[in-house]
């Protein structure tokens, strides 16, 4: 089925930047429904305004749910089993995600 | 185009709605099934959480009111479910009374599958999201439980007239 509805992962880089210290333009992810392992980046975003929706590139199970009111930002990662960062030990802690 | 996800394409010979009660009853319908209950064509003005409305729009459905007639319940809630995974929770109430359809037909053609056809939900009062595109069918509650939208933040009823958009709205 060819579906272009939906944007390209890296898209999430911008709202997600207000939300965590790390960049996560490099993070990795794990789908809970599949298993499937790949870069954040990969993810099929669904823009339901004014929430975003990240699906698995391989088995399109939700991984991600952003929403951003005026007031606050919610991001729901039920579908991820984790997420990894590059977070070298030798350079300085980023902080906290 | 909004949408959570893929649009999900539903054969009509497949097609079926359910009703399922608080005690576990079922209640289905095939398309043909469907559309041999009374039909109606309500006018209405939709309202997107986006901010924008479209005034006026004719649709075509059966009324939740004849869905539900006779069947026993004391639910207050319902979580509607959709082909492709979508849920969203309503007050049962706000089903009732002539103010929600399963609506099949939009400005006198077939729904459009992108726009949640077959057959979408159709309950103009409330934010469209509590709308469900590509309905397939009611889990009625005796709590309220919150949907798709609802669990990352969306408003659990959603009045437009009051923008309730986002919890604690
Ligand atoms: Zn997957």
């Amino acid at each position: 089925m060819t579906d272009m509805s939906y944007l390209d992962g890296n898209m999430l880089d911008a709202p997600l930047r207000e939300l965590f210290a790390v960049d996560l333009s490099g993070a990795v992810g794990r789908c809970e429904n599949c298993g499937a392992v790949g870069p954040m980046g990969t993810l099929r975003v669904y823009s339901h305004a004014p929430g975003l929706i990240g699906r698995c590139p391989s088995c399109a199970q939700v991984m991600l749910r952003f929403v951003r009111s005026p007031n606050w930002a919610r991001l729901d990662l039920r579908g991820t089993t984790f997420l990894q960062v590059p977070m070298p030990l030798d350079q300085p802690h980023p902080g906290p995600i | 185009m909004l949408s959570a996800g893929p649009t999900p394409k539903v054969p009509l010979d497949s097609w079926e709605f359910v009703i399922t009660t608080e005690t576990g009853a079922e209640y289905r319908w095939s398309w043909s099934e469907l559309m041999a209950l009374p039909q109606e064509t309500p006018r209405v003005d939709i309202h997107c959480v986006t901010r924008w409305s479209k005034l006026g729009t004719t649709w075509q459905g059966v009324s939740l009111d004849t869905l539900l007639d006779g069947i026993d319940t004391d639910a207050a809630y319902v979580l509607a479910h959709s082909y492709g995974g979508y849920t969203t929770n309503l007050p049962l109430d706000d089903l009732r009374g002539g103010r929600a359809w399963v609506a099949h037909t939009f400005e006198g053609g077939d729904l459009p599958a992108e726009h949640g056809g077959p057959a979408r939900l159709l309950v103009p009062h409330l934010y469209f999201w509590k709308s469900a595109k590509w309905v397939r069918g009611l889990r009625l509650l005796s709590a309220d439980q919150p949907g798709f939208w609802e669990t990352a933040g969306y408003h659990d009823y959603g009045d437009p007239w009051r923008e309730q958009r986002y919890q604690g709205d």
